[in-house]
């Protein structure tokens, strides 16, 4: 009994940890473009140019 | 940083890999004034940050010498909307994912012995994890269920309003007086099953709307209006008033209807006709807002703007054709139309009949609610949804869009269709008959100059010599006339491309598409173009009849030009019509019972393709017909209408099987649920295997567009 007693609450903000996440993500705009994220990671940035990205909340 | 910025979207459909994007964003990165820029792949949009002095034609252009079309969106407060609603499923879907699994969890501890105390504390947690999921992620469920109510009607969401309410609060009851049996995990898994289904239509109704926009886009969002005693200024187009002068520069749409003032040029009207044919205008010609300035600099004196442009009336007279469709009901609301009461009467009818029979109200009321849950219609929420999404999935990769949630069952239904001509059943744009009298010099200052101009005939072509794998000969002193054509200086001779009278050849007839070219003191060459058929239309039009859909060409074009084709196909056809008498004659079909597939691309099919029970347009189409379509198929190929049609009926083939295997499941499970033999175990275990069935069943459609 006393193993349920620590064991329940940890999985329960297991997965609260993970709710948390999914809704941190989607008010954060990480499924905005799906597309573009998967192709976003062939940029090649180290250019002479600086690079010019921002993330959606700096732009906001 | 701090000073004042605003945000411009532009949508570029030229945007395509990971290339594109780094150019865009570090090469707008380098225009002055802009702050940042951040493109969206999927949305094919670029959301430009920047400083209030920079204008949208400013921005334009930077995107042009970057090598993207760029056109300016508004972006509308619904389509925001749209989007509040479809994260607001995703949220609500989530919560309701993770109380599910967790209140499964301690569910099957419950079923697999536990009693006593920890039966007790299971209870109470899951009580604890399903009140505020109910509560928040029911919601969408209890405000659709209240809406149909407070109108006097019923719709899918009553059944499951009231049996999750009930579920939940027996549930609670029972676990604060220390019962036996909770409902919590089908209450919960039942929310959840629901919104997964919820949340695919809706996401599929969203990408429908992206293409949407169109229209507004079309008309140019605004345009450069002369100041009296000042200097010319951008101007929004609700800003612009009748009276006003308009400068359009050439590559420019008009943003407003209106007169021509002064300068000669030529104009694309594709939106309006969906004729690529250019049409040259000179001072005094009318203009139409939406249409392209081709070749010179105009200014326009405005006559009218916003709601009282032709376009806009051309909108709404669709608006008009497209209510009857609005009115259609989707086949799942059709069926919770007799589910709903039958559900609700029986499970009243166990309830006093347990009464009658000695029962307590506790144990009746058990029962009722175990009749509610095993009778939600979980899998009928979930058959049509799943089923459609997974067709119009494989349609696109098949390059078929379907735009609409009910397209494929309204596609599904049709049993006439009718064509339009012109860049339905043709290309819709010229191609270069032959090139064989031009010697490969001559070849390569043709293409040379004609890459140059933006004209129709032109950029058919350069688009054609290229293929040949010509290389373009060095011009120089390379000027455009307006209206006329092409001129330049190639190895010390003059060359010139352009309408054949102005070269001094004599035109073979009026409606054949053809331009001159010249070399001085070589003989000049009449170069004919001519729009052919699209690859497969035969083919395709077989497979339609053999469907049982017998097509009909309705065309606006010339008799001898329609018969060509029509004998061509071994179809029927009606000629000189205008698009009120296209729109008459599917409205004619209508009342005889027929179900019309209608399918063209320009403006005057328009009102048509909103009138027909179900429409496609090809991507070639103007953006009128597009938006006015249902479904829009890319390539040159016609084979995408039979495929599409094909698909629909498969679709609706393995919809009515998992609405029959959702039945049959309640045929088996109600008895069980009279007889109060259903626990929550076995009510967990009938939903969640109908629903995995179905989807399986819908599974197979991912094969569907062969």
């Amino acid at each position: 009994m006393s193993g349920i007693g620590l064991l329940i609450p940890i999985a329960l903000l297991l997965g609260l940890s993970g709710l948390a996440a999914f809704m941190w993500s989607l008010s954060h705009g990480q499924f905005d473009d799906l597309e573009g994220a998967g192709e976003r990671i062939l940029i090649d940035d180290e250019g002479d140019t600086p690079p010019q990205h921002r993330t959606q909340a700096k732009v906001r | 940083m701090n000073a004042p910025v605003k945000h411009s979207e532009f949508s570029l459909p030229g945007v395509r890999c990971a290339a594109c994007i780094a150019k865009i964003e570090q090469g707008l990165g380098h225009v002055p004034g802009v702050v940042g820029a951040r493109v969206n792949l999927t949305a094919k949009r670029v959301d430009i940050e920047h400083e209030i002095g920079v204008d949208v034609p400013s921005l334009r252009k930077a995107l042009g010498s970057l090598g993207f079309d760029a056109e300016p969106v508004l972006v509308r407060d619904d389509d925001l909307a749209n989007r509040r609603e479809s994260r607001q499923l995703l949220k609500a879907l989530g919560v309701a994912g993770f109380a599910a699994m967790n209140i499964m969890l301690l569910s099957v501890s419950i079923w697999s012995g536990a009693d006593g105390a920890t039966r007790q504390l299971f209870h109470w947690l899951s009580a604890l994890i399903a009140m505020p999921t109910v509560a928040y992620a029911g919601q969408p469920f209890f405000r659709s269920a209240w809406g149909a109510l407070r109108h006097g009607h019923t719709n899918m969401d009553v059944p499951i309003s009231i049996g999750v309410l009930l579920a939940t609060a027996l549930s609670l009851f029972e676990t604060i007086t220390g019962g036996a049996h909770a409902y919590f995990d089908g209450a919960v898994s039942l929310i959840f099953f629901l919104l997964a289904g919820r949340f695919l239509d809706s996401a599929m109704r969203d990408r429908a709307r992206d293409g949407a926009g169109a229209l507004l886009r079309q008309t140019a969002p605004g345009g450069t209006v002369v100041q009296p005693g000042g200097p010319s200024q951008w101007l929004a187009a609700d800003a612009i008033l009748p009276g006003m002068q308009l400068l359009v520069s050439a590559g420019e749409r008009f943003a407003a209807d209106g007169i021509i003032e002064n300068g000669v040029s030529s104009v694309d009207r594709s939106l309006v006709t969906g004729e690529s044919r250019a049409e040259p205008v000179e001072p005094g010609a009318a203009v139409i807002a939406g249409s392209l300035n081709l070749t010179g600099p105009l200014t326009v004196l405005v006559t009218a703007t916003g709601p009282d442009t032709a376009i806009a009336g051309m909108a709404r007279l669709m608006e008009a054709a497209g209510q009857g469709r609005s009115r259609y009901v989707r086949i799942a609301d059709r069926a919770a139309r007799w589910y709903a009461p039958a559900v609700h009467s029986l499970a009243a009818a166990s309830f006093i009949g347990w009464m009658i029979a000695g029962a307590g109200w506790h144990e009746s009321l058990l029962i009722a609610v175990a009749v509610l849950i095993v009778t939600c219609p979980c899998a009928l929420g979930l058959a049509v949804p799943v089923a459609q999404v997974v067709a119009s999935g494989a349609l696109m990769r098949r390059g078929v869009l379907v735009k609409d949630g009910s397209a494929l069952e309204r596609l599904a239904e049709a049993d006439r269709a009718c064509f339009d001509k012109t860049g339905t059943l043709t290309l819709g744009r010229p191609e270069l008959a032959s090139a064989d009298d031009l010697d490969s010099t001559e070849r390569s200052v043709a293409l040379a100059l004609a890459r140059a101009s933006g004209h129709p005939l032109s950029r058919s072509l350069a688009r054609a010599l290229e293929q040949q794998g010509i290389e373009p000969a060095l011009v120089s002193d390379l000027s455009e006339l307006p209206g006329f054509g092409m001129e330049a200086r190639a190895a010390g001779a003059r060359v010139r491309l352009g309408r054949p009278d102005w070269i001094g050849i004599a035109r073979p007839g009026v409606e054949m598409l053809s331009c001159g070219f010249e070399v001085e003191g070589r003989k000049p060459h009449l170069l004919n173009f001519a729009d052919r058929l699209r690859p497969d239309a035969a083919e395709a039009l077989a497979r339609m009849s053999r469907m049982a859909m017998d097509p009909l060409i309705l065309s606006g074009d010339r008799r001898d030009a329609v018969m060509a084709v029509a004998a061509e196909l071994h179809v029927s056809a009606v000629v000189g019509m205008t698009p009120a008498e296209k729109l008459q004659a599917i409205e004619r079909l209508t009342p005889a019972g027929h179900k019309v597939l209608m399918v063209g691309d320009g403006l005057n099919d328009g009102p048509a393709l909103a009138a027909g029970h179900v429409s496609i347009a090809p991507s070639s189409a103007s953006d009128v017909g597009q938006n006015a379509a249902d479904i829009v198929f890319l390539g040159d190929s016609l084979l995408p209408v039979p495929i599409a049609v094909a698909a629909a009926h498969r679709t609706m083939r393995v919809v009515r099987q998992n609405f029959a295997m959702a039945i049959g499941y309640n045929v088996l499970a109600i008895p069980l649920a009279l007889l109060g033999m259903v626990t929550p175990l076995i009510a967990a275990i009938a939903m969640s295997t109908s629903s995995i069935i179905v989807v399986a069943n819908a599974l197979r459609l991912t094969r569907c567009a062969r």
